[in-house]
């Protein structure tokens, strides 16, 4: 029994090897994920816990901050020991496109609260109070290649603010990009005066900490909360949980293929060893020893290919690391600098994952290959009636109509399960019902006159349900093709059509790309308005809102959009409400906030806009892609009467008739201080930015893609190589009858094309399907944008093609064992 | 019509020994001899090096005047498809054809006109008294009609030469004969000559004449 599962594997390596890699990939694509992920996440949450240091809570505002009166008061509570008052920015660097986190504390407070991370020993806290002076974290400093002493120049407003580093922190206290600045000089030189937006407190001994929270958060202005810096960490986690998931899933997709692969390959192991197997059964192995022999030949496949995909993954998330950044093209870990993080029960749980999924795939055709009558399966030309009383085709109905019905099922716990699981079923149902489908649609075939042609057609014909595995097979892999060209075509097309609408205007100014500080006053915005050339500016304040504590805050967008036509600036989901002059005055709010906050239409809520809370009226909901912590729009007069704020980030110019755009430029970097640093782009600039961050986004899919491909291909070679070897002797009869080597190609060929043509119109179909799930339920639920349809047919025949041209070369590549002279001597072996 | 010269074939490998040791012999036009012989002697090479299906070491082979030593693979196949034509001892028809579309293989790989064709194979099917199961699969068909459609196969195309190797190893003695006095009557109709390879002596008395192979070489059997 074990010699012949040994010498089965001696005998077909090759088939052996891509079961093996497929498994492997797929352990490896979800080791890689994890661990890249898990390191991340790892190190935001460490970076979380380093800068709370010993405080029991942080009082968190937005962006803007709160009135730093709050810090005295707070300082002042019995229950508080020691309170630390910050600003804490992300900060653009001047001359470079990039930004730093900095945090201003008081330096003697930070000894109380975050000794590590600013241990007071003799220099370093008094080079603080210098007026210029910043410490960086040693990987701040190794970035920016800065060493003490050295200047360091940030932006604010447009102005460049030069800082010199005075020093920096220890080794270890702080293991990502910061600056540290005292609180002071942090307002002073970052224009904050009199703000903060963050004081961290550590409480006595004994206080109760969740009572404290309640009893603190009355005693908060609106938009200012505390939280446990637990929760500061675990916000990542939270806003990375269905990105997480999503790639999780593509992971298990890759494993349930490998598992239907080494279904496909051990059920035609199987049939190629019946007889073999029906000795066994005869000489008096018992069916369950049979089975159990057949699935450790299934488990042994999965532990060598989950082996290779763990050491594989680990080798990937190491690269990625230290190469290509912990975000997988996300931007959720922008700049974090996380070491590998390779937990072995993870590890574990993924090598169990592989070998369950092989076992799985393995279990079926033991099962069907154990129950077989030895006396019938001792004949020869059994294959096809072993498979025959395989009833798959209810089952296969009945998963189908089970996807279908679970896809409208909303999401559980904010993620999109029941919607993967949908995918799921639809894949395996479609996989059950391929024999019956199969078989119909080859009984249709005609019978050509081509000897090849038609001994291919007769062949498929007589064995559809071979076929079927074969089929299933491309179904699988060109579906997930399909699906995800639909989704990510989908999502580019509404992308585009999103950036049409909200980049209307000729040319765009932004104060900085990245960072928080940086901004046009009124009199630049009046010097842009008056360039020669600029018929046109609609100014955009955008600035940051702090609704719930365990969220990250939501940006809020202050901008020329009109309450009577909101449409024309902004992409609505539905038409807006127009809203009644006794009503509050009206936001409107981005599907994801809709979704995070349970924003309806016509609500009114209160928002922290401004100093004092105020109600708004949800006046209609638009599509948002920039933002993926939620936006709210505002009407910018509005604004600026609740705020008094006058400042904006961003300017959007239409040139006056007549006006050049390099004319323009030029003009508006003359009339703008600093301009050198600020970013003035064409919209068609703007749009390539914006998709080429797409691009990298999702690049990801398509080197997912290029894996489906090659499974699926795997599965034709497989399936193709063991029916060389079974019909070893059919293809010596036709060499004795006269068919050329390259006949027996063509014949192949044939079969190949019309295995592949079946699979790839199967597959658009379950694609289509699967990839109205992903837009319409899974991209829905995981990032709360929705998108419209755009089916892209050109790439999808394209890729059809090339599959079912691959397929022709797999089927002969892997058929040439059918022509070589051994063929010829099969003929006589009487077996 | 077939010439076979000094013919001489070794297996290599580590247990490299010579199958064929000069073979030669001559058979003419309308004639249908036997070849005898134990297991292991290299009769079936013997039939694969006339076929064209593997290339002797020594020695020449001509038929109808073509020399096949001289001609590459294909070559030799498209020679093997037009004038030569096989029976086995296991039949080994395609099992997903239908007996009609088996008899018509070869006149499908010779590229003759379909119509053309279902003629030839309807005469043939006559022949062998197998019409009504022109439809049925050969999973369908006893051993004996099995054998009697592979016969029809062998000679729908009218070959220059049909071999058979041993056509009646799986079969009883009764259907063994009735096949035998087709194979012969259908060889001396439609094929130029023809060749049974066997170690059954009543199979072999069917034929014109015998010729014994020997671990020596060939000699007809009246010196035996």
């Amino acid at each position: 029994m074990h010699a012949l599962i040994a010498g089965s594997l001696r005998e077909n390596p090759g088939r052996f090897l891509l079961a093996i890699a497929a498994i492997a990939l797929g352990v490896a694509l979800g080791v890689a994920v994890h661990l890249i992920n898990s390191s991340a996440l790892n190190e935001f949450e460490l970076a979380a816990r380093h800068l709370a240091g010993e405080a029991d809570l942080v009082v968190r505002g937005p962006r803007a901050g709160f009135d730093e009166a709050l810090y005295p008061r707070l300082a002042r509570l019995p229950q508080v020991e020691a309170a630390n008052p910050a600003v804490e920015l992300e900060v653009p660097l001047a001359g470079r496109q990039d930004s730093l986190r900095i945090i201003g504390f008081d330096p003697l407070r930070a000894a109380q609260v975050q000794p590590s991370l600013l241990p007071e020993r003799a220099g370093i806290v008094l080079d603080l109070f210098d007026a210029d002076a910043i410490l960086l974290s040693p990987a701040a400093a190794e970035w920016l290649h800065l060493k003490a002493g050295d200047p360091l120049a940030v932006q604010v407003g447009t102005r460049k603010v030069p800082l010199k580093v005075a020093g920096l922190l220890p080794r270890g206290a702080y293991r990502q990009r910061v600056g540290v600045m005292d609180v002071a000089t942090a307002q002073w030189r970052l224009e904050r005066l009199g703000r903060l937006n963050r004081i961290d407190l550590r409480l006595k001994p004994g206080t109760d900490v969740a009572a404290f929270r309640r009893e603190l958060q009355a005693m908060l202005p609106a938009g200012v909360h505390a939280v446990a810096p637990d929760t500061e960490g675990e916000r990542a986690a939270i806003l990375t949980r269905a990105y997480r998931l999503n790639l999780d899933m593509l992971a298990l997709v890759a494993l349930f293929t490998g598992a239907f692969l080494v279904f496909s390959a051990q059920v035609l192991a199987a049939l190629r060893r019946r007889a073999q197997l029906a000795l066994l059964r005869a000489l008096g192995v018992t069916r369950g020893a049979l089975a159990v022999g057949l699935v450790a030949e299934g488990a042994a496949i999965g532990a060598i290919g989950s082996l290779f995909g763990v050491v594989l993954g680990y080798a990937v998330a190491r690269y990625a690391l230290s190469v290509v950044g912990a975000d997988l093209g996300a931007g959720y870990f922008r700049g974090i600098a996380a070491s590998l993080n390779a937990e072995p029960q993870a590890l574990a749980r993924f090598f169990t994952l592989g070998v369950l999924f092989a076992v799985l795939g393995a279990a079926a055709p033991a099962w069907q290959a154990a129950r077989r009558p030895p006396a019938r399966a001792l004949r020869a030309g059994d294959e096809e009636e072993g498979l025959r009383k395989v009833h798959t085709l209810w089952w296969g109905v009945a998963l189908l109509v089970s996807g279908m019905l679970l896809a409208a099922a909303p999401a559980m716990n904010g993620l999109p399960i029941a919607g993967y699981i949908a995918i799921g079923l639809i894949l395996l149902g479609a996989v059950l019902v391929m024999p019956q489908l199969t078989g119909a649609c080859l009984a249709r075939l005609p019978s050509p006159a081509h000897a090849a042609a038609g001994i291919a057609i007769a062949q498929l014909k007589a064995t559809p349900r071979q076929v079927a595995l074969s089929v299933a097979a491309i179904v699988i892999s060109f579906s997930l093709m399909v699906s995800m060209l639909i989704m990510v075509g989908s999502f580019r097309g509404s992308l585009e059509t999103w950036l049409e609408r909200m980049l209307p205007a000729d040319l765009y100014l932004r104060a900085a790309r990245f960072g928080e500080t940086a901004f046009f006053t009124p009199a630049e915005q009046a010097r842009i308005a008056a360039t020669p050339g600029v018929g046109r500016v609609e100014f955009v304040r955008a600035q940051t809102l702090l609704l719930a504590p365990e969220r990250p805050p939501l940006t809020l967008l202050a901008g020329p959009v009109d309450a009577g036509d909101p449409g024309s600036v902004l992409p609505l989901t539905a038409p807006a409400r127009t809203t009644r002059p006794e009503e509050p005055p009206p936001v409107w709010v981005s599907e994801v906030a809709a979704d995070f906050y349970g924003f309806r239409t016509g609500d009114r809520v209160q928002l922290p806009i401004g100093d004092a809370p105020r109600l708004y009226t949800i006046a209609g909901v638009w599509r948002d892609y920039a933002r993926q912590n939620g936006a709210i729009a505002i009407n910018r007069g509005t604004y600026v009467k609740v705020t008094g704020d006058t400042l904006v980030n961003d300017a959007a110019v239409w040139l006056a008739p007549g006006a050049s755009v390099t004319h323009v430029q030029r003009g508006l970097r003359e009339r703008l201080p600093d301009a050198a640093r600020l970013e003035i782009a064409t919209t068609r600039e703007m749009r390539d930015l914006s998709l080429g961050a797409f691009d990298r986004t999702f690049a990801i899919t398509y080197a997912l893609e290029i894996a489906a491909i090659l499974i699926g291909l795997f599965g034709v070679s497989v399936s193709f190589s063991a029916q060389a070897l079974a019909r070893r002797r059919e293809f010596g009869v036709l060499r004795h009858l006269g068919m050329t080597r390259r006949g027996i190609g063509t014949l192949l060929g044939c079969e190949g094309t019309l295995v592949a043509a079946l699979g790839t119109a199967f597959g658009l179909a379950a694609g289509c399907g699967v990839g109205l799930i992903l837009i319409h339920v899974v991209n829905r639920q995981s990032f709360h944008w929705s998108m419209e349809l755009h089916v892209s047919w050109l790439p999808i025949a394209g890729l059809a093609a090339l599959i079912v041209a691959a397929a022709a070369v797999t089927a002969v590549w892997s058929g040439r064992a059918a022509m070589g002279d051994d063929v010829v001597r099969a003929v006589h072996e009487d077996w | 019509m077939l010439r076979i010269d000094n013919l001489g074939k070794s297996y290599g490998g580590a247990r490299s020994r010579e199958v064929l040791r000069d073979i030669s012999f001559e058979i003419r036009r309308g004639e249908y001899i036997a070849i005898v012989g134990e297991s292991g002697v290299g009769k079936s090479t013997l039939l694969n090096l006339v076929a064209g299906l593997e290339v002797p070491d020594r020695g020449g082979i001509s038929l109808d005047g073509v020399e096949l030593t001289a001609l590459d693979d294909t070559a030799r196949t498209l020679l093997r498809r037009s004038r030569i034509g096989f029976v086995f001892q296991a039949f080994h028809l395609l099992p997903h054809l239908t007996v009609a579309q088996n008899v018509a293989l070869p006149l499908s790989l010779n590229g003759i006109d379909p119509a053309q064709a279902a003629a030839r194979v309807a005469s043939m099917l006559d022949a062998i008294g197998l019409t009504a199961a022109s439809n049925v699969y050969p999973r369908e068909l006893s051993g004996g009609e099995s054998q009697r459609v592979a016969i029809a196969r062998a000679l729908a195309h009218r070959p220059l030469l049909l071999l058979a190797d041993e056509p009646t190893g799986n079969l009883d003695p009764a259907t063994a004969s009735q096949v035998l006095a087709l194979l012969r009557d259908q060889v001396k109709r439609e094929s130029g000559a023809g060749i049974l390879v066997t170690h059954s002596a009543v199979a072999a008395a069917t034929t014109d004449r015998v010729l014994v192979l020997t671990a020596e070489g060939l000699r007809p059997a009246a010196s035996a």
